[in-house]
This record gives C-alpha cells, sequence and structure tokens, in this order.
C-alpha cells in the first residue's frame, strides 16, 4: 500500500464514523443540545443572577465555556465508545483488522469521528449558548486548538474502554462514575479559588480542570490557571493515550483471542 | 511460490484449551485445497491465525513468502476471507459493505463500485444492494461475504464453510464460480463438512483433528487409498432365499436389496454373471455413501484409537 492508498483507507474510516453518528443524530447531536439548555435556563437564567459574579462576568456567561467544553467531551468520548465496541460486538471490527491497514490508521479513523462529533456538538450548544447570553471569543486559536485536543483526548478515553469493555454495561460505566464526576469537579459551575487549599489542590489532579480554564480563557480571557501549564498537560495526557491505545490494538487486547 | 505455508503452529486459548498442537501445512500457488476435520478439529482457529484475527502462541506463517508478523501489511493485502461466522455491520447495506472493505484496501471509489457490481453480481446479490443486511436471509449473508472477500481481488481466498445453509441450486452455481476463479489463478484454501465439495473442488486436503493433522495428501491418492468400496443393488423381484455368490463378502439387507463389499481387485463382472447365471435382475446400484466420507470416519477413528495408546 502507498501514501495515497493509506489515506484512502483513512478517509473510508472517516466516512463511516461521521456517517453513522449523522444517521442517528437524534440520539448524538439531538441530547447534549436539549440538556444542555436546560443548564443554561436553570443554572443560567434562575439561579445565576441570585450567585452574581464570577471572575467579572455574569454567571451564565462565566459556565457557559465549561457546559460546551462538557459536551464535547461527553460527545467524543461516547462516539468513539459505542462505535468502536459496536464493531466488536458485531464483529465488523475483522473487516479492518484482515485489511492491510496498520493500527495508527485505525486509530486515527476512529479518533477523527471523535473529534467530528464533538466539534458538531459543541458547535450546537455553542448556538444554543447564544440564546442565553453573549459570547464574545477573546483567543480563537486558543479556543480551536483546546476544542481539538480536548476531544482528541476524550476520544482517545473512549477508544481505550471501547477496548477493554466486554458487554453493554462496561460502556454505561465509566463515563457514568469517572467521566461526570470529573467533568463537574473540573470547575465548569465555579471557580476553584471558592474552594479551600485541600481542595484546590485535590482539583488540579484532575485534567479536566485544565481543558475547561484553557478552554475558559480562550473565551473569556480569565482563567484559574497559568495556560501554558495547561497546554502542556493536555498535551501529556494526549500523548500517552494515543501510545497506550497503539499499544493495546498491537496487541490485540479485547479484539484478537 | 508457496501461496500459504505453516510451519509447527500451536495455539492455546485463554481458556487452557490447545486447540492447534503443531500443524504445518503447505499450499501451492494455483492450488484449490481443503481443510477437512470435525467440529472444534481447528480448522477456524488455523484460519483465524492466517487472517490475523487470532493471535498464534507458537510457529510461523507466510503468504507467498511472506511472514504475517514482519510483513503483515503485505501480506494482509495478499488474502481474502470470509468467514465461518457473520461479521458485517447489521445496519449497513450490501453495498456499503463492499464499498468500505474496498476502501481499507486502498482501492478509489469508481474501481471499488466496478468491483462490487461485479461481485454482487456474481453472487445474485447486485438487486438487493441496497436491503439493510439484516434482512438478508442466512445463504445470501454468506454469500455477501464472499463477495466481500473477493472485492480486493486476492491471490489467495480463504473460506470458511462458505456453502453452509447455500441451497443446493446456488451451491453448485457457486462450485461453478469458485472453479472459475481458480482457474484464472486464485488460490483457493476452503473448509467444508461436505465432503462431496471437496472432492468436486479440490485437488489436495489436509483432515486435521483435536489439533493435529491426520492426513495431508492429494484427493486422487486418497481415493486411491480407498481399496474396498460398499455398493448397493436392487433387485427386480423379491428373493425368499439369498443367492449364493462365491468369491464376494455379501448379504440381503432386505427381499430386493443386496449389500456386497467389493474391493479393486476383484471387479464388478464376475458379480454380475454369477447374478445373471441364477436368473437375478439387477435394476440399480449404488454406492453405500460418499467414498471419501468413509475413508475420513476410518481416519478419524484411527486417530481415536491412536490417541488412546
Ligand atoms: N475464542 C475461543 N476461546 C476458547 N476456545 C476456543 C475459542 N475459539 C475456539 N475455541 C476452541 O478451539 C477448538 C477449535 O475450534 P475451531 O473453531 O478452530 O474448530 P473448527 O475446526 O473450526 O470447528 P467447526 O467445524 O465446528 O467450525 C474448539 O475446541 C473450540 O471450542
Ligand atoms: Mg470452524
Amino acid at each position: 500500500m502507498n501514501t495515497s492508498q493509506y489515506f484512502t483507507a483513512f478517509r473510508t474510516i472517516v466516512i463511516k464514523e461521521v456517517s453513522r453518528f449523522a444517521r442517528i443524530w437524534i440520539q448524538t447531536i439531538l441530547p447534549p443540545a436539549v440538556s444542555m439548555t436546560l443548564y443554561f435556563v436553570i443554572f443560567g437564567s434562575l439561579i445565576g443572577p441570585r450567585i452574581g459574579q464570577m471572575d467579572g462576568f455574569n454567571y451564565i456567561q462565566y459556565i457557559a465555556p465549561g457546559i460546551i467544553m462538557m459536551s464535547i467531551i461527553n460527545s467524543s468520548y461516547a462516539n468513539v465508545v459505542s462505535s468502536f465496541f459496536g464493531a466488536k460486538f458485531q464483529r465488523h471490527i475483522e473487516e479492518m483488522l484482515v485489511a492491510p491497514i496498520p493500527n495508527i490508521i485505525i486509530l486515527s479513523g476512529y479518533i477523527t469521528g471523535g473529534i467530528a462529533r464533538g466539534m458538531m456538538v459543541g458547535l450546537v450548544v455553542t448556538l444554543v449558548a447564544l440564546f442565553f447570553t453573549e459570547l464574545h471569543i477573546e483567543h480563537p486559536l486558543i479556543v480551536v486548538t483546546v476544542v481539538l485536543l480536548t476531544s482528541t483526548l476524550f476520544s482517545l478515553a473512549g477508544f481505550i474502554n471501547g477496548i477493554f469493555a466486554r458487554k453493554f454495561d462496561d460502556i454505561a460505566i465509566i463515563p457514568s462514575f469517572v467521566l461526570t464526576p470529573l467533568i463537574y469537579l473540573g470547575g465548569v459551575f465555579y471557580s476553584i479559588n471558592l474552594l479551600p487549599e485541600f481542595w484546590q489542590t485535590v482539583s488540579r489532579l484532575n485534567p479536566i480542570f485544565y481543558m475547561v480554564n484553557a478552554f475558559r480563557y480562550g473565551m473569556l480571557g480569565v482563567s484559574d490557571i497559568n495556560i501554558q501549564s495547561a497546554f502542556t498537560i493536555i498535551l501529556i495526557f494526549t500523548v500517552a493515550l494515543f501510545s497506550l491505545c497503539l499499544y493495546l490494538l498491537n496487541k490485540g487486547v479485547g479484539i484478537k483471542t | 511460490m508457496k501461496a500459504l505455508q505453516i510451519t509447527n503452529l500451536k495455539k492455546t486459548y485463554k481458556s487452557g484449551l490447545q486447540a492447534l498442537k503443531g500443524i504445518s501445512l503447505e499450499v501451492n500457488e494455483g492450488d484449490f485445497f481443503a481443510l477437512l476435520g470435525p467440529n472444534g478439529a481447528g480448522k477456524s482457529t488455523t484460519i483465524g491465525i492466517v487472517t490475523s484475527l487470532v493471535n498464534k502462541t507458537d510457529g510461523k506463517v507466510n503468504i507467498f513468502g511472506l511472514d504475517i508478523d514482519s510483513h503483515s501489511v503485505q501480506a494482509k493485502s495478499l488474502i481474502g476471507v470470509a468467514p465461518q461466522e457473520i461479521n458485517f455491520s447489521q445496519f449497513e447495506n450490501p453495498l456499503e459493505i463492499l464499498l468500505n472493505q474496498a476502501g481499507y484496501y486502498g482501492i478509489n471509489r469508481k474501481t471499488a463500485y466496478g468491483r462490487a457490481e461485479k461481485y454482487l453480481g456474481n453472487m445474485g446479490l447486485w438487486e438487493k444492494r441496497n436491503e439493510p443486511s439484516r434482512t438478508l436471509s442466512g445463504g445470501l449473508k454468506r454469500r455477501l461475504m464472499i463477495a466481500r472477500a473477493l472485492i480486493h481481488e486476492p491471490k489467495l481466498l480463504i473460506l470458511d464453510e462458505p456453502t453452509a445453509g447455500v441451497d443446493v441450486e446456488l451451491r453448485r452455481s457457486m462450485w461453478d464460480f469458485l472453479i472459475e476463479i481458480n482457474k484464472q489463478g486464485t488460490t483457493i484454501v476452503l473448509t467444508t463438512h461436505y465432503l462431496e465439495e471437496a472432492e468436486k473442488l479440490c485437488k489436495n486436503i489436509a483432515i486435521i483433528d483435536k489439533g493435529n493433522i491426520i492426513e495431508n495428501t492429494s484427493i486422487k491418492s486418497i481415493l486411491s487409498k480407498l481399496d474396498i468400496e460398499t455398493f448397493f443393488f436392487d433387485l427386480r423381484h423379491a428373493q425368499s432365499t439369498p443367492p449364493v455368490i462365491n468369491g464376494y463378502d455379501y448379504h440381503m439387507l432386505d427381499g430386493s436389496t443386496l449389500q456386497v463389499d467389493i474391493s479393486k481387485q476383484q471387479g464388478i463382472n464376475n458379480l454380475f454373471s454369477q447374478l445373471s447365471e441364477q436368473g437375478i435382475e439387477v435394476l440399480s446400484m449404488r454406492n453405500k455413501s460418499n467414498r471419501l466420507e468413509e475413508l475420513f470416519i476410518n481416519l478419524l477413528k484411527e486417530n481415536k484409537t491412536d490417541s488412546q495408546v
């Protein structure tokens, strides 16, 4: 296979992934739009005015970046875990395994699908947010980079979940018991400056905290942390998970007997 | 050139079950090869390893001289496989399935479309190309997997029970098709439980049992091994007493059916003359069963007694 053939293989996986979530948009795009609308209504419009300002912004403006980030994280994760596990479960992952595609291309194809869904949902939720508040973007380049890195990172995380999952329960457990708590404690709804010293330190162990803050910095220009170190940490996690995924694929963990 | 070369292949599953105990096997380029054996013998395990779906425990596999470990990408591009179990997405339609598979092999859409038309057509699936694959009948699903295996025009085609559940007429047309692409140069390895199929299609066979190869030879030589054949003769008139036939091992199944074991040396003429002399008229005669089947059963029996020693 030459480079253009590899590209054909990659494109085939990406198109297949994107048409999968586009075809079932009622399950993939609509739910985050609905639930994020509820967040904006309840926390933004109803409770927000009582909370007052946070870091110099209306509460609704302060939480908007976090809520967009939350939907991107959930969607990219969910896309890869359900698509990859589905392929394993129905065995059509074998169509790729028998073909002359290097594992890095299989992985990149699935990850690109996850990024696409993350971005798509992020965009829809941003449009929803515009109904409730004004959003201006302070540092567009940072916004784009953070969205890309975050959706990549959580697509990778979803991929690992998919590799180890043996039954449908396994693809629901991690999102509910790990992902959701990390997101809620990652500073989506508050600035960690409000927390006692100890819990501030604990929050810094949570990778999502860095993503939410980097994204908020890109949108509003405020952040709980230094933006360079946020990027460094996100990048390290991304590279580490990418290598882990590749290693697991090469060993055939969860897909070959 | 060897299309497939398997050397001392071993597989122990995580359960501890040793599915392959060190098999070696060679398939020449252009061959039509059958891998036979009872349920659980290790056929699909072997195919799984050759097609990179199962991790081997030990041993080597070469595809046209390319090691599947060190030259995995090149080796994979030469193989097409239709597995035993359905493994396409139930939500995609046949055309999508073929076009995607072509894409995985780096084939552009235009070429892929032409080939999909050709191979879906060959398998009688072109009219159903846009129907969800889960709605296809069992036999059509199997044929879809064969069409998919052909989309990149592999040099080595591996079919794990391609005709299981396929009706008689379609099986025959599938045979003709396979014979044709074999003539055009595709090496074919198949597994089957229909020994008639192996006898009809294949030049060489291997019989595998409990993870070992117990026979590896040509169809011709294995059939020539079969010295004694059992025939049934249907007689026009029921006999109240059995006829007397010298030199043959025989008995009456019922009043009008005579069963005789005949060895190659004996021939059949003498039997007929003895019957005519006694005024017994033969209406028709037939083999007891497929000859290969008898031999197959014998080999497996031998293997059983061997392994008990
Ligand atoms: N994933 C697995 N885990 C554990 N054991 C397995 C697995 N797959 C197959 N086996 C066992 O390995 C042995 C060989 O199985 P295999 O599927 O290769 O047989 P086969 O010759 O293809 O049989 P059949 O004619 O029924 O298809 C069997 O005992 C089977 O139970
Ligand atoms: Mg089998």
